[in-house]
């Protein structure tokens, strides 16, 4: 029986949450509605390892929606790149989950977590419908499902700090304008095609050309996913919507919705336009590059100065966005792939600091640096944990990070810029100064009088220890995440081939 | 037991130490007892390799690849034999010795003191053992960060101050330079792993390889190659233990050990001799070691002048590497040994002084001798190897740099180590002859008896306990024995050094 549903895979990886997520509501009971949302995300965490392990070879899946050929049929089209971005999402969405259950009890009323889980799955749907489709406009669609789901889950943190309220707010301003500079984008794109197929476009774009209108359409697109993915200086929204969320949210977004949105961007540069249009070129040199490195120091060295960790990670990560941004913007085949493996990496890492900023917060109500002193001595095994991920964040060898910078300076010294190499070091020695004080503040200082010591639940404990140790697994034996990743990267470039030669004929 | 078990444990062995030690909390003797016979059986391993490396054979191991590539491996050659019977022999004797000191002073957080210490030995292992530079930098750096809390140990506003700027230096260096350096090696020569004659002639620009030796020699902050030496006198605020075996042979040794690797089989002397990459780093050594010896001199504090010692000390070995020579390697390989001994001895001297009498500056040291005549023989004894006169093994080490810049035709810089051992002579006697000829006013425990003395409320000075000063005993012995062994060394470094069988004449 389960093998006739492998033809379905694809479209069940969307379905399924997707479904789930009114049966939470309508059920009204908040533990049976944890055991709806917990197995929804475990099987769609299955299909996406099934998928990948399918498409790892290099294969492509290509699903027809109610059997409507594409370009007419919405299509739903899975290879390595958007298979490992499924792996990640669903990944990160299962093993949050525990966490959440035990993290919410102290943030909002128990009446309302039934509705968490809804957005929650809602959410986890709409990124996941991001990553596996292969319409253009399903894309717009998906991401407005996720974003607004967003928008509510950050506004569950209104219960412990009204500014959650804001941020949502803020988040939803700029979220919108965000997706519909995307829309409008693919309101060109159509105009000029006539079609929303991605492959398709690909393969309508090569004949129409370097025209204006493509040109407009690929500025909107980039400006309409730098907001989503936070490139600098459109990362406004950030650090207040990460601070005041509920700290489970929190480590679900960092870790999946920027990266979700770098994927539609890596996806639409490299298949839908190919990246040797010239003003992709020249967007990616004159634009992206520059504004990465800005973000690489900037947010950095914002990140020095913050008092609260949580938000010292928000800046962390739109400083590892600048990463990410820079090993596409290298416009070679390393790069990307270094790249792709950065959005893993960093997913792991980043969602793991903020499971272990959670755990404190749910034990001292805070994540305030000045409230953290000798944490290290009450809550050693948190500490330890978050210790950990700072390593990763620094890029200490046996840790994710450091398989990054290793691909990302390979990739930059491949391109004969020794500068480029020179700026990456740079940039990582920041992330020591500010993980460093949050060190010497948890194990140096003593930790207040009365203070027990205590560990969050182990229903805590896990989830975070279980993102650490493939933190260090992943740094210790990267073989899969760089296969998976070259194998990404390579489809993303093979897609542009394919559409040239589509072109040709 | 086959080689490649061997190795694997001499690394493993200390690094799951580390379990038993923690679960040991809270019976100082049986944790003592695990740290002693790790050391011992950790020393009969690494002997019985010993014993393998100078019948010419070269054990290896080979773990797992971390990226598709790059693997973490294992190959004892002679230089990384030496190293590693250095740290491993003096681990047996500080081991000793950190009881006798740590409980001497009732120091605090003892049980995590032996479980960092444990680590950096393991590290040490894997850097002498590395069959790769890749193999090599990870180790270095667990090193890095497992010296840490052994540096910030007190835990005191200056130990946090001295921790902070040892991190800092180290992890500035070997991630900003080091780590670029072995990437660019990496894409230059396609490989990592030490060959000797090295890999990268033809790989790259001769007029380049000043460059990349520069982000080496500057990278390996260990090394503390000036300007880049300042952790080493921060590193002092540790408990003198640490001082001795991590300050004075492990973490400084891995340095030069790891300069002496990258000019012999990275570049290859051959290289370096024919482009003349290493000329100027010759100059900056020769630097190094004149400017930290006039600085040692002007040091009140005791171990701030053995620290500024070391740091000319280590330039020793760097200079050996820059002259291009067989004979220059061969200097600075036995340096590595001989200098080990005899700064471990005068390190143990200072900390025996330090349990002793609870006095840290040389000044106020006048008439000491007289009453720890043990302490201060060794210390003697040690200051002479230093210096260099026979019958102690630093004459050897000094005998053939001096060989070595006389066959590079470096007349200057056979003065420069003429000078050095004048100044030597200079900062380290003058400690002695304060201990024996000078001040009478400190009060005599056998003159005045014990009671006495303790019926006036005054503290009696005597020895200090027995584990603080038999093992500096031992190591002075140490320093004899190694006049009248050398030749066991040069026979080990000989393949090496000269490897085309050019035996001296």
């Amino acid at each position: 029986m389960l093998s006739s549903l492998t033809p379905h895979l694809p479209v069940l990886q969307v379905v399924v949450p997707l479904m789930a997520a009114p049966l939470c509501t309508l059920i009204g009971n908040r533990h049976l509605a944890w055991t709806i949302a917990f197995i929804t995300a475990l099987a769609a965490f299955v299909v996406s390892a099934l998928l990948l392990g399918s498409v790892l070879d290099g294969s492509v899946i290509s699903y027809h929606l109610g059997g409507w050929a594409p370009p007419w049929g919405i299509e739903y089209r899975i290879d390595a790149a958007n298979a490992f971005v499924l792996f990640i999402v669903s990944l990160i969405g299962v093993l949050v989950l525990p966490y959440a259950r035990q993290s919410i009890e102290h943030e909002f009323e128990a009446s309302t977590h039934t509705y968490f889980y809804t957005c929650y799955l809602l959410c986890l749907t709409g990124l996941l419908g991001v990553a596996a489709t292969g319409d253009a406009f399903n894309v717009f669609v998906f991401l407005e499902i996720s974003s607004l789901a967003t928008y509510a889950l950050v506004a569950f943190g209104a219960r412990r700090d009204k500014r959650a309220l804001t941020a949502a707010y803020n988040y939803l301003i700029m979220g919108t304008i965000g997706a519909t500079f995307f829309v409008i984008g693919i309101g060109f794109l159509y105009m000029v095609t006539g079609t929303l197929n991605m492959a398709d476009l690909a393969v309508r774009l090569a004949e129409v050309g370097d025209t204006r209108v493509t040109r407009v359409a690929f500025v909107f697109i980039l400006v309409g996913m730098g907001l989503k993915l936070a490139m600098f200086p459109l990362h406004l929204w950030l650090p207040n919507a990460y601070n005041y969320a509920p700290s489970a949210v929190t480590a679900f977004l960092a870790a999946t919705a920027t990266k979700v949105a770098l994927y539609v961007l890596l996806r639409f540069t490299f298949t839908v336009f190919q990246f040797d249009f010239p003003v992709q070129e020249l967007t990616f040199e004159y634009v992206v590059m520059p504004l990465a490195l800005v973000a690489m120091f900037a947010a950095s060295i914002a990140a020095v100065f913050q008092q609260d960790v949580k938000r010292l990670l928000a800046y962390s990560s739109i400083a590892q966005v600048g990463y990410m941004l820079l090993g596409v913007a290298l416009l070679s085949e390393a790069g990307l792939t270094a790249g792709i493996i950065h959005l893993f990496n960093h997913a792991v890492t980043k969602g793991a600091l903020f499971l272990a900023v959670g755990c404190f917060v749910y034990q001292i109500g805070s994540s305030r640096l000045g409230d953290l002193k000798g944490i290290g001595k009450t809550m050693p095994w948190t500490t330890a944990a978050f210790v950990a991920g700072g390593l990763s964040l620094i890029g200490v060898p046996l840790t994710v990070g450091f398989i990054s910078k290793w691909y990302l300076i390979q990739a930059s010294l491949q391109t004969g810029s020794l500068w480029i190499a020179g700026l990456i070091v740079a940039s990582s020695l920041i992330a020591v100064v500010y993980v460093w004080r949050i060190v010497e503040v948890a194990y140096l200082e003593p930790a207040p009088e009365g203070r027990a010591n205590k560990e969050a639940p182990l229903a805590m404990i896990l989830p975070t220890y279980a993102l650490v140790a493939a933190s260090l697994y992943f740094g210790i034996n990267s073989e899969l995440t760089s296969s998976a990743a070259s194998q990404a990267a390579t489809a993303l470039y093979s897609a542009t081939d394919l559409a040239s030669e589509g072109a040709a004929q | 037991m086959s080689p490649e078990l061997a190795i694997t444990l001499t690394i493993l062995l200390p690094a799951s130490a580390t379990v038993l030690l923690a679960l040991m909390d809270k019976r100082p003797n049986l944790r003592e007892a695990v740290s002693l016979i790790t050391a011992g059986v950790l020393f009969f391993i690494v002997f019985g390799l010993f014993e393998t490396v100078l019948d010419g054979a070269r054990p290896a191991a080979h773990w797992f690849d971390v990226i598709p590539g790059l693997s973490l491996s294992f190959e004892i050659e002679p230089l990384g034999m030496l190293f590693g019977v250095v740290a491993a022999g003096l681990w047996i004797v500080t081991a000793l010795y950190s009881i006798g000191y740590m409980r001497g002073n009732n120091e605090a957080n003892q049980t995590r003191f032996y479980i960092c210490f444990a680590i950096a030995i393991s590290a040490a292992m894997g850097i002498a053992f590395a069959a790769n530079m890749f193999t090599l930098f990870i180790f270095y750096e667990v090193l890095t960060l497992s010296t840490y809390p052994l540096v910030a140990h007190k835990e005191t506003a200056d130990a946090r101050r001295g921790a902070r700027t040892y991190l800092a230096i180290l992890i500035t260096t070997s991630i900003g330079f080091q780590l670029v350096a072995i990437i660019w090696t990496w894409v230059a020569a396609g490989t990592l792993d030490f060959e000797i004659g090295g890999i990268l002639t033809d790989k790259i620009e001769p007029t380049l390889l000043p460059f990349l030796l520069a982000l080496y020699a500057f990278g390996i902050g260990k090394a503390a190659l000036m300007p880049f030496h300042r952790w080493l006198p921060a590193a002092m605020v540790a408990p003198t233990p640490v001082s001795a075996l991590l300050h004075a042979v492990a973490v400084v040794k891995a340095g030069v050990f790891t300069m002496l690797k990258v000019g012999v089989y990275i570049f290859g002397i051959d290289l370096l001799s024919t482009t003349g990459a290493a000329d100027w780093l010759m100059w900056l050594a020769a630097f190094s070691i004149l400017a930290a010896s006039i600085v040692a001199m002007t040091k009140d504090n005791l171990k701030a002048r053995l620290a500024y010692s070391t740091i000319s000390q280590l330039s020793y070995i760097t200079l050996g590497m820059a002259l291009a020579t067989s004979l220059g390697v061969m200097g600075g390989a036995m340096h590595i040994a001989m200098h080990a001994m005899g700064k471990i001895t005068l390190f143990m001297c200072a900390g025996a002084i330090y349990v002793a009498t609870h006095k840290t500056e040389i000044s106020d040291m006048d008439g000491l001798g007289r009453l720890m005549p043990f302490t201060y023989g060794a210390f003697f004894i040690g200051a002479l190897s230093i210096i260099g006169l026979p019958p102690l093994g630093g004459a050897w080490s000094k005998w053939y740099l001096m060989l070595g810049a006389a066959d590079t035709g470096q007349i200057a810089m056979m003065v420069v180590f003429m000078a050095s051992s004048l100044l030597n002579i200079a900062y380290l006697l003058p400690v002695v002859a304060r201990g024996f000829f000078m001040g009478n006013s400190v009060p005599m425990a056998h003159s005045l008896g014990a009671a006495a003395v303790h019926a006036k409320g005054m503290k009696a000075i005597r020895e200090a306990p027995l584990w603080c000063v038999i093992p500096p005993c031992l190591t002075a012995f140490g320093c004899v024995l190694l006049f009248f062994y050398a030749g066991e060394i040069y026979t080990l470094i000989e393949p090496v050094a000269f490897p085309k069988g050019a035996a001296p004449s």
